[in-house]
Formats: C-alpha cells, sequence, structure tokens
C-alpha cells in the first residue's frame, strides 16, 4: 500500500512537471524523491513477495491501514520537503516581495 | 532494518563525486572561453548535472524510506540509533538485509539512472521539433 500510495504521488508530480510550462514551483525534487522511494520500496516489495509467495496479496485489514496511513504520511512528508525548497529558492521572488513589503 | 542506508552511502559519494566534476566542468570552460568546442558542450548534458540527478534519486529514497524506520521502531533518536544493534541475533539479520535488500535497492535506483541517461542522450540527439504554432 505504501508502495502504490507512493508511485500515484510520483506519477502525478511527473505529470505535472511535464506539463509546467516554466520550472517556478521546483517540482523536480519532489519527483526524484517520490521515484527515488518508489523504486526502493519496489524491491522491498519484490523480497517480501519472495518470502510470503501469494501470502503476500492478501495483508490483513490492520496491517493494510497501517501501510495506507504510513503512505500518506510519506506523502505529506515529500511535501513539507518541497514547500520548504520552494521557499528557499524562491523561483518567483514572492518571499522576496513579502518581505520587501513588510520591511517598507 | 537499515537497508536504507547502503544507498545512504552511495549517495553521499555519488554527490562528492558530482561537486568534484562540476568544480572541474566549470575550470574547463573558464578556459574554453567562446569558442566552438564551449559552443558543441552547451548543448550536451553535463556529468555534473547527470550525477547530481543520481544523487537526488538516491538522497530523496533514503529520506522517505529513513521515516518509514522510525515509523516502524527501527531507528530511534538516541545511540546506537539502530534498535537492531542491541541484540546480535538483530545484529546479524540486519547485516544480511542491509547486503541483500539494501545493495539490490541502490543497484535498482543506478539501473534506472542509466537508462534514464541512456534515453536524455537519446533525446538530445533528436533533430529540434518546430513550435507548434497556438492558436487564435
Amino acid at each position: 500500500m505504501t508502495l502504490l500510495i507512493c508511485v500515484f504521488a510520483a506519477v502525478i508530480c511527473t505529470y505535472k512537471w511535464y506539463t509546467m510550462k516554466d520550472n517556478s514551483l521546483c517540482l523536480a525534487p519532489l519527483c526524484f524523491m517520490y521515484w527515488g522511494a518508489s523504486l526502493m520500496w519496489l524491491v522491498d516489495a519484490i523480497f517480501e513477495y519472495a518470502e510470503l509467495q501469494a501470502e503476500y496479496f492478501t495483508p490483513a485489514a490492520e496491517d493494510m491501514l497501517n501501510d495506507a496511513f504510513l503512505g500518506l504520511s510519506v506523502v505529506a512528508l515529500g511535501l513539507i520537503i518541497w514547500v520548504i525548497i520552494l521557499l528557499v529558492k524562491d523561483p518567483r521572488g514572492t518571499v522576496k516581495n513579502a518581505l520587501a513589503k513588510k520591511s517598507k | 532494518m537499515a537497508c536504507f542506508l547502503i544507498s545512504a552511502a552511495e549517495a553521499l559519494v555519488v554527490t562528492a563525486v558530482a561537486q568534484g566534476v562540476k568544480h572541474h566542468e566549470k575550470k574547463r570552460e573558464e578556459n574554453l572561453g567562446h569558442t566552438a568546442e564551449r559552443l558543441n558542450s552547451e548543448k550536451t548534458y553535463p556529468w555534473s548535472r547527470r550525477l547530481m540527478l543520481l544523487a537526488y534519486l538516491l538522497w530523496g529514497g533514503v529520506v522517505l524510506l529513513a521515516f518509514e524506520h522510525v515509523w516502524h521502531g527501527e531507528v530511534v533518536p538516541w545511540f546506537p540509533f539502530l534498535t537492531a544493534m542491541g541484540d546480535p541475533n538483530d545484529k546479524a539479520e540486519m547485516l544480511h538485509e542491509m547486503a541483500t535488500v539494501g545493495v539490490t535497492m541502490a543497484c535498482l535506483v543506478t539501473a534506472v539512472w542509466g537508462v534514464i541517461m541512456a534515453t536524455a542522450s537519446a533525446i538530445l540527439k533528436r533533430p529540434e521539433k518546430e513550435p507548434v504554432p497556438e492558436a487564435a
């Protein structure tokens, strides 16, 4: 479930990055984060499948809920890191303009 | 248990190499000036950027996987940071997992990066498309 949620997040971010006309939202770091984690969890899933075989596809409801909760938390963490990168890089100069206005 | 540490080590090495290559490329660019070789090199994808792409993939995965390990109580904020270090049996299991899952993770990410780079080179070699006129 965590892998699935992370893959969906990665695909949505990549689509957004591709369709944006400029790089003013710094979406590339978010794409890298989600794709990197998805690839790593894919390996984890393959090893788990090799161990559990068909049982891997029938997880207990409680485990699935916990995994889904973890997946959403991971997506949220990725978004928080992205917002920090966006505000620090400030490609549109919004933060700079806001600070300049306040100091006047 | 601590499979992400292998990728973290690779990310550290790749980042250091990318910084070194970037420095070297900058020096080379300064020496070239506005020659034909420089104009030619601007059309290619520099190696420092290629390596940084791999580093971003690895660091991104490492950060999110580290969070997962904290979630499962396998990583703790106090020494020795890995709960498996406390028990010799767990320690052996952790090292085995690092050698199998961890190494495979690092290899897969590097292999995918290799495919991305090969595709990027092929895309750069394509003839440039004419811009599509916007509809009135």
